[in-house]
């Protein structure tokens, strides 16, 4: 009798995660519904202005859209060069050894620091430098938010495809080294050959972290409502235009910010499941 | 395979020596934010850490602009923020705890089942969520029935968020237990639910106290989904149905007054120091259970 109850008590909790996603899923929807029955799903994406003037409200998603389009694959290309040595660093060159163990401390550290505080440095170390450096008059804009969004990303990126790294089988490395392949070309073959589709996917993984990063970003692209042409441009993400709007909006508005969290968590489940999958392939 | 001596030996070791030196470099740069942040908040906050900064409460915007026109410290501290993150995120493990373990033992248990598949990839789903899409989440289903903001709002927007951390952590510690374990517990003529709580999971613990330290300091610094549900208070509120503050919501709130911003850098410190400690605790844990 007491296991029959502990065990639907395993099931009730198992059971609460699909609670938690299905009442996600539709609260979201009955929340956007207002704004998508106003102006029509495929206006409402297509529209790229946001105009909460009372007597002619608009809204729509496109510049947020194309704005957190644009910092996430920045941030993702910025963030490239860096994570995948740290992977080899630690996965391939020293497996195993104390300084693989003190740059994933490194790595881990980045990955516990608070978003708001990332913002806090990009507002008061880079943007100066930006400044400094003449890219853009008040140093917000995609490029800053970028820039430490890639920083946010790193750790990720570069956990997850050294693991992959490290899981090439060494009978497949020694066979190289036996036809007397340097260190650099057994990398460059054997090793980003046979781990390509498991480092692919650390990346879609660290992107989907990029899409909804928050406050960082709404701390340093500006916040302004217009799709941006340059990467110094002032910008809005989807997740910063509702971190800002959404305190001082009641309904259309409100419902047009919630139908702009409905459209990203659609992005961002995508994103991660094309991971996963990748990577339940490659195991 | 690729033929490798298309080129002088001399050149392709050159090759090599270059690509090494080349990760080392940039894997060595991955220091630098890291050192550059935490210097920059130490060497910027370190002032404000006193007596005062863990009894008062935030100060206003006035006595703030006063002390510093006489160019004094800022009064005041960030007790509010203190309590209120104490509260909220201690209400948000209190939930997220027990129905992440059992939900990990019930996917620990079942883990060839669709139902269990299904669970298993709902739960990446939450993982993968914008905390910013779990706070409209809590603002809707709380917030607005509710009629007003709550730290109990905030406190289910993080436990959303840690739940599934708790729940993968469970189910793969459990399942690198030997399951000789459990079955010498049920031929010994234990109930299937002693198994469980007296066996598999004290056995699991080490595994399963780290999980939870980790979910516990990601939310510690989650700014986003509060700034929706639990709003910020300038008292000292131990009731969780009524607003209440939290370090990054005052972090926020300093930011964006410019009378407040030598707070910043201190409470910045704070709550850093708060998640290194439970980091390192937690590593410190995988180290020992390790050994």
């Amino acid at each position: 009798m007491r296991d029959k109850i502990f065990k639907i008590l395993l099931l009730l909790s198992a059971l609460i995660i699909v609670l938690i996603c299905g009442g996600m899923f539709y609260f979201l929807v009955m929340g956007s519904t207002e704004a998508f029955g106003h102006f029509g799903i495929f206006n409402f994406i297509s529209t790229a202005e946001w105009d909460p003037n009372p007597d002619n409200e608009q809204y729509g998603a496109l510049s947020f859209i194309v704005g957190t389009v644009m910092t996430s694959f920045l941030a993702l290309l910025f963030c490239i060069p860096f994570s995948l040595p740290v992977a080899l660093f630690n996965g391939e060159y020293f497996r195993g050894t104390k300084i693989a163990l003190f740059m994933s401390t490194v790595v881990n550290l980045l990955a516990g620091i608070p978003s708001v505080i990332y913002g806090l440095w990009g507002f008061y170390t880079l943007r100066p430098l930006i400044i400094s450096l003449g890219l853009s008059e008040q140093g917000f804009g995609i490029l800053t938010a970028s820039l430490v969004l890639a920083i946010m990303i790193i750790p990720y990126a570069a956990s997850l495809s050294s693991e992959f790294i490290s899981m090439v089988s060494n009978e497949l490395k020694e066979a190289a080294y036996s036809l007397g392949a340097t260190r650099f070309e057994v990398i460059k073959s054997v090793i980003f050959s046979s781990s390509a589709s498991g480092i692919f996917a650390s990346y879609i993984l660290a992107l989907g972290r990029a899409l909804g990063e928050t406050m960082a970003v709404t701390m340093l692209i500006g916040n302004t409502n217009n799709i941006p042409t340059s990467l110094t441009d002032t910008s809005n993400t989807m997740a910063s235009v509702i971190a800002n709007q959404f305190g001082e909006a009641s309904d259309l508005r409100l419902s047009s910010l919630i139908a702009i969290g409905l459209i990203l968590f659609l992005i961002t489940a995508v994103i991660n499941f094309i991971g996963k999958m990748i990577i339940k392939r490659f195991n | 395979m690729r033929v490798f001596n298309s080129s002088s030996v001399s050149w392709r070791q050159l090759k090599d020596r270059a690509f090494f030196i080349a990760v080392c470099t940039l894997s060595l740069v991955m220091a630098i934010p890291l050192v550059a942040i935490i210097g920059e908040v130490i060497q910027k906050g370190y002032k404000q850490i006193n007596l005062q900064f863990f009894t008062e409460v935030a100060p206003s915007t006035l006595d703030a602009m006063l002390a510093r026109e006489a160019g004094g410290v800022i009064p005041g501290g960030i007790v509010n923020g203190i309590i209120g993150t104490l509260l909220m995120v201690g209400a948000a493990a209190l939930i997220a705890i027990p129905v992440g373990i059992m939900g990990g033992v019930y996917l620990a248990e079942k883990p060839k089942a669709i139902f269990s598949i299904i669970v298993k990839f709902l739960t990446d789903l939450i993982q993968g969520t914008p905390s910013i899409i779990v706070g409209i989440i809590a603002y809707t289903v709380i917030v607005v029935p509710l009629g007003s903001y709550s730290a109990i709002a905030g406190s289910i927007a993080l436990s959303i968020m840690m739940l599934p951390l708790i729940v993968r952590s469970t189910e793969e510690t459990l399942k690198m237990l030997p399951t000789t374990l459990k079955e010498a517990g049920l031929a010994l003529g234990a109930s299937y639910t002693n198994v469980v709580l007296k066996v598999l999971l004290p056995s699991a613990f080490s595994g399963l106290f780290t999980g939870i330290l980790l979910a516990t300091s990601r939310v510690l610094g989650e700014t986003a989904p509060l700034m929706m549900t639990a709003l910020g208070s300038s008292t000292i509120s131990w009731n969780l149905e009524n607003p209440a503050s939290a370090v990054p919501l005052l972090i926020w709130e300093f930011y964006n007054d410019p009378n407040l911003i030598d707070l910043i850098w201190s409470s910045s410190l704070f709550l850093l120091l708060l998640i290194l400690i439970f980091n390192f605790i937690a590593k410190y844990i995988v180290e020992r259970s390790s050994k």
